[in-house]
């Protein structure tokens, strides 16, 4: 079973960050002596019912599951419930889902060691931990009824929450048995079902849970705290990033009906008022003078030249900033053979989650520290007003709520929107609730950027057109540097997908490194994190050297995904090439591209049919294979794969963050335009069949719309795409 | 300073200066907080409410201006409208904070139009951004709504 999770955590890469954020809290908590659980733990008090942490039983028979991650969109709420009820053989009908409180000794993640959500991992971390809660439940009822009808426990079924005998003909339900039930001690290794016994899990009965809520208006986000006493805050932030104030005049705030105070945070000045309009109307009154001395100079144009010379060899280097090799391999310099050289650039990306950031906290009064928050990561979050509000992280308390979108922006080290809203709670104090408002454009300005990146590349070609040595050098920020869990290496989620692509096993010789400059502007994952830029260079770059070598682009890459062993690459790019019908001619109009990913512990292929209407790539029909492992809810791995491939088609049509000497020039949608309705594809989702468990959904679709196209628009027009977005606003 | 407004059917005295957008009146002071705040300059469709049937941004919308308008917001649907029907049957919601705004649009695309075409459907839901790329089971849940409004 252990070796289970472990191959949990080689396959989905969740090792990556979330192992280096479990790492730092184990070394800090060892230097106290606990478990780093043990240490947030403290001061938690969270009941646990009878069957546990995650599991509770109505008198009723109603089962609930409680749900350690966020629900931000990508359908934990289902796919984590449907694991529990698969195994208590429970009705489906009758099961819902709350969200767990912060505790992270009982509710960490079995792959970062604290709680939290990402890298695709609520499912992968869960499996064998929920499993295990459901056969130990269903276990203590099978107990409880072989005890009261003297009967053998083995002849004992359960199905739909309803527990049987066939010899004597007794039934009872959840309900009925539930005294019972309770005092039964749950077997510590219970018995798992094989999944040809599956009833629940891998059908199309595994629907969301929250449709009805968030098709009412009733489903409760942040934004929509209300608590008797509540106050609204908006900050006014610094213009540019790395400012400071200086000095403000809040005599006109004051006088605005509503407003109840003015406060100095660290990033900025809070208006505090009794309803957002006032709190907004109080900040266009307010006027604040900046330090700017210390603010980042550069804007993206100029990282973006200063990146494209350092890759070239021009320019000289920093003191300290140095090339770093992720994946080398023979000698990749010189040698015979035609040389195929490209540059790609991306741009900076903002999250744009719907919802912008927001939080509701309570310092002080005897409610002890509360937040009322949707928390990515409530450990992190814990953690972070723990240090500010002078108490034991696990004193905080955190009720977490639906989240209008995250994307990855909700956790970072800093959590510096919670952060920024505990600040002013505290100044406020005596357990006021205050609830932070970022407008969209605070949300815009705030940074925490997918980082901008260059790459620029050099493969030289064998007789047969495949690459023989494969120069890469890409220059991005890193997310992990300067935090507290920063890796001593390199940090791999700048180059992950580039590093440990089957091309570059194909390959002979490699010579990749990676240069990580440090700026002033905050970056931070962004849905599918390295794949965002690797997959697309990698994937376009194949593209292009399949048409040099004169061969079909899904013949050329199983050519080298044989000599990779890339098997499971093998399997979703021929599944998805036969149903786009690949070999067939393409409707009249349209070009087809294709590209396949690994990320995340899963690999999606896809085919993309793309018209091109007045110069610009309309994207229509895309044909998606994926295998991530045992699938739980086919309908939300669609949902997903749907959702992700929007996210990266608007990052590779649109999205594009332009920062002018250190300030977000971009702020609203009018200026930052994402994908809308009439350009969304139409995305078919073909699931490859797996008993292996459960690899990352939420983001593998991500990163593999953005080559596809790129690839149908070089089918189209022979031109290849060196930069992103295609369409600049 | 009182306005009067109608909401969902309802007379409501909201005390908010005369300027301040309904989408903050909505939220902060007649405790309907369905619709929601996206961009506040009319861009994204999360704020989206019917005026008098049609659809109006509620962020760009001063109360002032709502004397005698009938708003009907999420809420005013009642929960079992054939557009909300036709969500949940097809779990469109993904984070589902865009999703009162794209129901609002909906309804009102449908109550003019009781078979939309894709080029009706583009036209009418393009000012409501899904940042989860729900667009397409948007689409096909407002072809749903429509083929049960016929039947
Ligand atoms: S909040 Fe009104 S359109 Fe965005
Ligand atoms: S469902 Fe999340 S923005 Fe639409």
């Amino acid at each position: 079973m252990n070796a289970h999770v472990d191959t949990d955590a080689a396959r989905t890469g969740a090792t990556r960050r979330e192992l280096v954020v479990g790492t730092a809290l184990v070394s800090g908590a060892l230097l106290v002596g606990c478990s780093p659980a043990d240490l947030l733990a403290a001061g938690a008090k969270t009941e646990v019912g009878a069957f546990g942490p995650f599991i509770r039983i109505a008198a009723d028979g109603a089962v609930t599951v409680f749900n350690k991650h966020i629900e931000f969109g990508q359908g934990t709420h289902a796919g984590l419930a449907a694991i529990v009820a698969e195994e208590l053989d429970a009705d489906w009908s009758r099961v819902s889902v709350e969200q767990a409180p912060a505790n992270a000794k009982l509710y960490a993640n079995t792959l970062m060691g604290v709680q939290g959500t990402g890298g695709s991992t609520a499912i992968p971390n869960s499996w064998m931990q929920l499993r295990k809660a459901g056969a130990a439940a269903r276990a203590m009822f099978t107990g409880a009824a072989a005890a009261a009808w003297k009967v053998p426990e083995a002849e004992i079924t359960v199905k739909d929450g309803v527990v049987s005998h066939a010899a004597s003909g007794k039934s009872a339900g959840f309900g009925e048995l539930l005294q019972g039930a309770s005092t039964i001690t749950p077997p510590a290794e219970p018995k798992l079902k094989s999944h040809a016994d599956f009833t629940l899990i891998g059908t199309d009965r595994v629907r969301r849970k929250d449709s009805r809520a968030k098709s009412t208006g009733e489903a409760r986000y942040t934004q929509d705290v209300k608590m008797e006493g509540l106050l609204t805050a908006v900050v006014a932030h610094a213009p540019r990033f790395g400012a400071k104030v200086s000095g403000f005049d809040d005599a006109e705030a004051r006088k605005v009906s509503g407003v109840v105070d003015v406060i100095q945070i660290p990033t900025g000045v809070a208006v505090v008022a009794r309803s957002t309009w006032a709190a907004l109307q109080g900040r266009n009154a307010l006027k604040v003078t900046w330090d700017e001395s210390k603010a980042e100079p550069l804007g993206s144009a100029e990282i973006e030249a200063k990146y494209a010379g350092w890759a070239a060899g021009k320019g000289a280097l920093p003191e300290k900033l140095k090339w770093e090799t992720f994946e080398t391999r023979g000698d990749a310099s010189g040698g015979e053979g035609e040389v195929f050289e490209a540059t790609y650039d991306f741009p900076f990306l903002a999250h744009a989650t719907m919802e912008p950031m927001n939080c509701v906290a309570q310092v002080g009064g005897k409610g002890g520290v509360k937040l009322t928050v949707a928390s990515q990561s409530p450990t992190l979050d814990q953690m972070n007003t723990a240090r500010i509000a002078m108490t034991l992280p696990g004193s905080v308390q955190i009720e977490n709520l639906f989240a209008g979108g995250s994307f990855g922006r909700r956790a970072n080290f800093q959590s510096d929107f919670v952060a920024e809203c505990v600040h002013i709670a505290k100044k406020v104090g005596k357990g006021t609730p205050v609830k932070l408002v970022w407008t969209r454009e605070d949300d815009m300005a705030a940074g925490y950027f997918r980082p901008l990146t260059h790459h620029r590349l050099r493969v030289r070609l064998d007789k047969d057109g495949f690459p023989a040595a494969w120069t890469h050098r890409v220059v991005t920020q890193s997310l992990m540097k300067g935090s507290p869990m920063a890796p001593k290496g390199i940090d791999s989620s700048t180059v992950e997908g580039a590093m440990g692509s089957p091309y570059f096993k194909a390959t002979p010789a490699v010579d990749g490194q990676v240069l990580m400059p440090e700026l002033g502007v905050p970056v931070l994952w962004w849905r599918s994190v390295g794949a965002t830029h690797t997959a697309f260079v990698m994937e376009h770059t194949i593209d292009q050297l399949a048409r040099k070598a004169g061969k079909d682009p899904v013949a050329y890459r199983l050519a080298l995904f044989e000599k990779a062993g890339a098997s499971r690459h093998i399997a979703v790019l021929k599944l998805a090439a036969e149903k786009s019908g690949w070999d067939k001619p393409a409707p009249a109009g349209v070009t087809r591209g294709v590209a396949v990913h690994e990320s995340f512990g899963s690999v999606v292929a896809q085919v993309a049919e793309v018209r091109i209407v007045d110069g610009v790539p309309k994207v229509g029909r895309v044909v998606s294979a994926i295998d991530c492992g045992t699938a739980i809810s086919p309908d939300q791995i669609a949902a997903q794969v749907e959702g992700g491939t929007c996210y990266g088609l608007s990052a590779t049509l649109h999205d594009e963050m332009i920062i002018k000497a250190g300030a977000v020039e971009r702020r609203n949608f009018d200026a930052y335009p994402v994908l809308r309705n009439s350009e969304a594809p139409t995305v078919e989702t073909y699931i490859l069949p797996s008993t292996n468990p459960p690899s990352g959904v939420g983001e593998p679709g991500t990163p593999v719309i953005g080559p596809a196209v790129a690839n149908a628009v070089l089918a189209a027009t022979g031109k290849a795409t060196f930069r992103l977005p295609m369409i600049r606003a | 300073m009182a306005t009067s407004l109608e909401i969902n059917g309802r007379t409501v005295q909201v005390e908010a200066a005369p300027d301040t957008p309904l989408l903050w009146v909505l939220r902060d002071e007649a405790g309907l907080t369905g619709s929601k705040y996206g961009c506040g300059v009319g861009q994204c469709g999360a704020c989206t409410v019917l005026a008098d049937g049609a659809p109006v941004r509620s962020c760009s919308l001063p109360v002032s201006a709502l004397a005698g308008v009938k708003i009907t917001t999420i809420e005013g649907l009642g929960g079992t409208h054939p557009v909300q029907e036709a969500w949940v049957k097809l779990d469109v919601p993904q984070c589902g904070y865009c999703q009162s705004g794209q129901i609002m649009s909906a309804v009102a695309l449908l109550a003019g139009n009781a078979n939309p075409s894709d080029a009706d459907i583009d036209a009418a839901m393009d000012g409501n951004i899904c940042r989860c790329g729900a667009y397409q089971r948007i689409r096909a849940a407002i072809r749903e709504a429509a083929a049960q409004s016929r039947a």
